[in-house]
């Protein structure tokens, strides 16, 4: 039988502003325990919250990103529970009117673009920390209380834990571009829940959603999709559906655990934030926010394949990232020729990037570097894979590529006397081959050619020596 | 001469004019509370030490012919629900105990920029929430005119250390009524202002859409002096008005005008209708009304239509947000917590269960069950809407009428233990008070006579920010009858 699985995901954001949302300490992540702390955002008797205006403006933008309906009036509301490290015993949050409504982002698949869209994005305060330690007593940690979040809520558009993984990536790439948050699920300050469920394409049948929590990497969330996908199919094949479940990712079983049933969840008995004011929301602060906003991973992509005539697809993976695209970008202002650039960034260089799991301004390699490399392979100074070999030497020494060329004796040999010379020696040590491919035996001559590439060091010009060792066996 | 029952503004004078010593007036009030306060129980911590030394500070600036700020050495009784740094903040209740805030509040603050002095935290039901100060973890508060009634709550501390000249003025807080009520029931004046007029930074809220400082005098020109001194926007507090910056100043108010002629007073029906008063207190009002009349006050009678749901709404937005400001006492970083538990669910529940009385936990009660799943809109959204057509009826009052005139409470002050068995008819006596709070509109209570030696009071409601219409009418008032 077939499935169809249907995923949504729930996202809290935490905005890099420079204060927290409702006092004046620092934002800041691993200072000292109870360090970045006040009556506020300890929630002190009497202690009033004042709304951030830079964290009102971060969230904007990040509305504005996703091309959301930014809401003209911003009205605060307290959810209430308990739990030690909300010191108010509730968050202040967003009830029935989220800052943002709707809006959207776009993945690349292989049968082409996918629309995700966006139910709402809301502003909300950050929770502190609970430690436990070795002695199992549970330590409490207030710094991260009272930092702003976003939570983006998606629609349930997503049909496999690759289409999450994409969205994560882009929503990730799309919030990392405008300079809101720093994005580290290592750190928290991007994390996701997961809604899941599976239907039946034949019967209609579908599975009760869970609530996947506790996911802490991009993997954990792919992985834990996975698992979802099984089981729920599994349940509905032996008739066992269950009620809707809140679960937990479990990193070490690799398995989620129940963690209660949907049925006896929470009321959050919201109520109006009395000490916050309604804000209203001038237009023209909208569109100032609006002219802040960097070129949107969207637009520069659709300006990559106008511009540069690159695939979409070729085109959305080089704005994945801002530090890749101006990568790119200043690449080809050393070597202009856009299809040369992007096949090898696309190539050989993201392949060596994710090996090493880092950041292409983290590594070695410089624009004037890939664009003085790739000069010596389109002018045939080197051959292709030459060129990959010195690839390899820029990411691991950080040298020049001319440097690299010159210290290995790397030069192509282009001259055609030293190839013919190369040449007739193969031909003469392989006599047999020759006969072989005078047989009709076609795989003869790329034994041959190989052969000459060897005897070069692999410095032969490759077309230069396929042509001319064809015209030399006809001569024999 | 005993200093103690001068009038402030007389006090400070006698300061300046070094009649007498801010630290001999300071003195004067320690042997007041320490001979008088065994037996009523208006303070729940006093400030001796601190008062003293203050004291010495204003008299050296007075020596050095410096100037003193409006409150210049007068000593102030400030409600245990406003927090202090160096003093305990109770809120009258076992949770806080032994709480002591790191920061002041923001009147504190203006208190002390003011060279007002703290004489001691007051007593108060507990977190404020109450009408008689009988739910005071540190027991009840008596009536400085008659020691067998309350005096009335929940600012009920704050009111009988001004009535039994232990301070010269005090600070309470009102979200239905709490500084208005025992006003009346003492027999002083009490003033609660525009809601925004003062800062509530460093107020501990009942709810946050109600609550607002008010004061409390002898008479309407002491409860101006230190109305005067606490308003004022504050960048602490977003609910803080800029509008209320420079709107009350004594130096508005000349002493010789008669500010009764002309003015116009509406008097809402349904008050009447509704909650009848006391019969004899009414005999009262409509006495204090003829003095109006006299004195060239056209009085008109008015309709509130949405009164009649005033006293509900006012109950479940109030218990909704009591609700949501208890949920912080938790037993974790603060307040009381319970010795034994086993779960996180149990120290919670203990702790809860142990530092709570039983109105705040009733209380709780109401408002978790206004916000839970359906109530929220049945009840809680719908007490808001009720709200905004209140204001809109308030709105066209004002447009016609300075001022509105009514009882302020519709009983005597009663006597002890009475209201545990009679909660919802306790709830539906803050009537004449509740509806300027929901509405955010400045009301005073001002004595208007006695009735078997219990005082009562006359409220005077003015529109939002208009606090000139309601001392005016109060000191017309105040004059008239002297």
């Amino acid at each position: 039988m077939a499935y169809k699985t249907i995923i949504g995901l729930e996202i809290h954001v935490e905005l890099s502003t420079k204060h927290k949302i409702f006092c004046n300490c620092p934002n800041e992540f691993g200072a000292d325990a109870n360090t970045l702390v006040c009556p506020t955002c300890l929630g002190l008797p009497g202690s009033m919250p004042i709304l951030d205006k830079e964290a009102l403006e971060y969230a904007i933008k990040a509305g504005i990103a996703f091309d959301g309906e930014i809401s003209k009036l911003i009205k605060m509301d307290r959810k209430h529970y308990y739990y030690s490290d909300l010191p108010k015993g509730f968050q202040v949050s967003q009830a029935e009117i989220p800052f943002c409504n709707g809006g959207y982002l776009e993945i690349e698949l292989e049968s082409g673009t996918k629309k995700i869209n966006l139910e709402r994005i809301h502003i909300e305060e950050d929770t502190g920390k609970q430690i436990h330690s070795e002695e199992g007593e549970t330590l409490l940690d207030f710094n991260r209380s009272g930092v702003p979040l976003i939570e983006i809520v998606t629609k349930p558009d997503m049909n496999s834990a690759e289409e999450a993984k994409l969205f994560l990536d882009k929503l990730r790439a799309t919030l990392k571009y405008i300079e809101v948050s720093n994005v580290k699920m290592e750190e928290g300050s991007l994390r996701c829940d997961v809604n899941i469920n599976v239907v039946n394409s034949d019967t209609g049948e579908k599975s009760n959603i869970s609530e996947i929590k506790n996911l802490n990497s991009f993997r954990g969330v792919v992985k834990a999709i996975e698992f979802e996908e099984k089981r729920h199919i599994d349940l509905l094949e032996s008739g066992s559906n269950t009620k809707k479940e809140t679960r937990r990712w479990d990193e070490a079983k690799t398995a989620t655990i129940l963690m209660r049933e949907k049925g006896d969840a929470s009321d959050y008995r919201f109520v109006v934030d009395g000490d916050i004011p309604p804000v209203k929301i001038a237009n023209e602060w909208i569109d100032e926010i609006k002219a802040t906003l960097p070129e949107l991973p969207q637009d520069k992509k659709t300006r990559f394949v106008e511009s540069y005539g690159l695939s979409s697809y070729d085109a959305g993976v080089l704005t994945q990232t801002k530090e890749l695209s101006e990568f790119f970008e200043e690449t080809l202002k050393h070597i202009n020729d856009s299809k040369l650039v992007s096949n090898w960034i696309m190539g050989d260089v993201l392949r060596r990037l994710n090996d090493d799991e880092i950041e292409i301004n983290q590594s070695n390699i410089t624009p004037i570097a890939l664009a003085d490399l790739l000069a010596l392979v389109r002018d045939d100074k080197i051959n292709n894979n030459t060129g990959k070999k010195v690839l390899k030497e820029i990411f691991d020494t950080g040298k020049s590529p001319e440097v690299i060329v010159k210290e290995k004796g790397l030069i192509q040999i282009s001259d055609e006397g030293e190839i013919k010379e190369i040449i007739k020696k193969v031909l003469d040590d392989n006599e047999q081959s020759i006969i072989d491919f005078k047989n009709g035996k076609d795989r003869a001559i790329g034994f041959l050619v190989g052969q000459v590439m060897k005897a070069s060091r692999g410095k032969a010009n490759p077309q230069l020596a396929n042509k001319m060792l064809l015209e030399m066996i006809k001569e024999r | 001469m005993d200093l103690t029952s001068l009038k402030a503004w007389e006090m400070k004078e006698k300061i300046i004019n070094k009649e007498i010593s801010c630290k001999e007036l300071i003195e004067a009030h320690i042997r007041k509370i320490e001979k008088e306060d065994p037996d009523i129980n208006a303070f729940i911590t006093l400030n001796k030490d601190e008062a003293l030394r203050e004291s010495d500070k204003i008299d050296a600036k007075i020596k050095n012919g410096q100037d003193i700020g409006l409150l210049g050495g007068l000593p102030i009784g400030i409600k245990d629900n406003i927090v202090t740094k160096n003093i305990k903040t109770t809120c009258g209740s076992k949770m806080l105990e032994n709480y002591v805030s790191p920061f002041d509040a923001s009147v504190i603050e203006k208190i002390k920029y003011n060279d007002g002095i703290i004489i001691g935290k007051t007593n108060l039901d507990e977190f404020a929430a109450g009408d008689s100060t009988e739910t005071s973890y540190f027991g009840p508060t008596k009536n400085p005119i008659n020691k067998n009634v309350v005096a009335g709550g929940s600012s009920g501390g704050s009111a009988a250390a001004v009535a039994a000249n232990m301070a010269a003025l005090s600070l309470g807080t009102d979200t239905g009524g709490s500084v208005r009520q025992p006003a009346s029931f003492c027999g002083i004046v009490g003033i609660k202002p525009t809601y925004g007029m003062v800062s509530r930074y460093g107020v501990v809220p009942v709810s946050d859409t109600l609550d607002q400082v008010g004061v409390f005098g002898r008479d309407v020109k002491d409860a101006t002096l230190i109305l005067n001194s606490i308003t004022g926007y504050d960048k602490k507090d977003s609910t803080s008005s800029k509008k209320s910056d420079s709107v009350v100043s004594l130096a508005n108010f000349k002493e010789d005008k008669d500010y009764l002629d002309g003015i116009k007073i509406a008097i809402p029906k349904e008050y009447m209708d509704l909650v009848p008063a006391d019969k004899k207190a009414q005999e009262q009002f409509n006495t204090a009304m003829k003095v109006f009349e006299k004195s060239g006050a056209k009085i008109e009678i008015v309709s509130i239509p949405h009164l009649k749901y005033a006293a509900e709404a006012y109950y479940i937005i109030m218990t909704s947000e009591l609700s949501s400001n208890m949920a912080r006492y938790d037993g974790i970083a603060f307040g009381h917590r319970a010795e034994e538990y086993e779960t996180l669910d149990e120290l919670y529940v203990n702790s809860r269960t142990e530092g709570f009385g039983n109105e705040i936990k009733t209380r709780i009660m109401a408002g978790t069950y206004a916000l839970t799943g359906a109530q929220n809109k049945e009840l809680y959204q719908k007490a808001m809407r009720v709200r905004r057509l209140l204001q809109e009826d308030y709105d066209k009052v004002f447009a016609s009428y300075d001022v509105i005139l009514s009882l302020t409470s519709k009983d005597l002050p009663f006597e002890f233990n009475l209201t545990e068995n009679n909660l919802i008819e306790s709830y539906r006596a803050n009537i004449y008070t509740a509806p300027a709070n929901l509405v955010g509109l400045c009301a005073m209570s001002i004595p208007i006579g006695n009735v078997d030696g219990l005082p009562v009071g006359m409220e005077i409601t003015g529109d939002r920010f208009k606090e000139e219409n309601i001392i005016k009418a109060g000191l017309g008032y105040e004059r008239a009858v002297l």
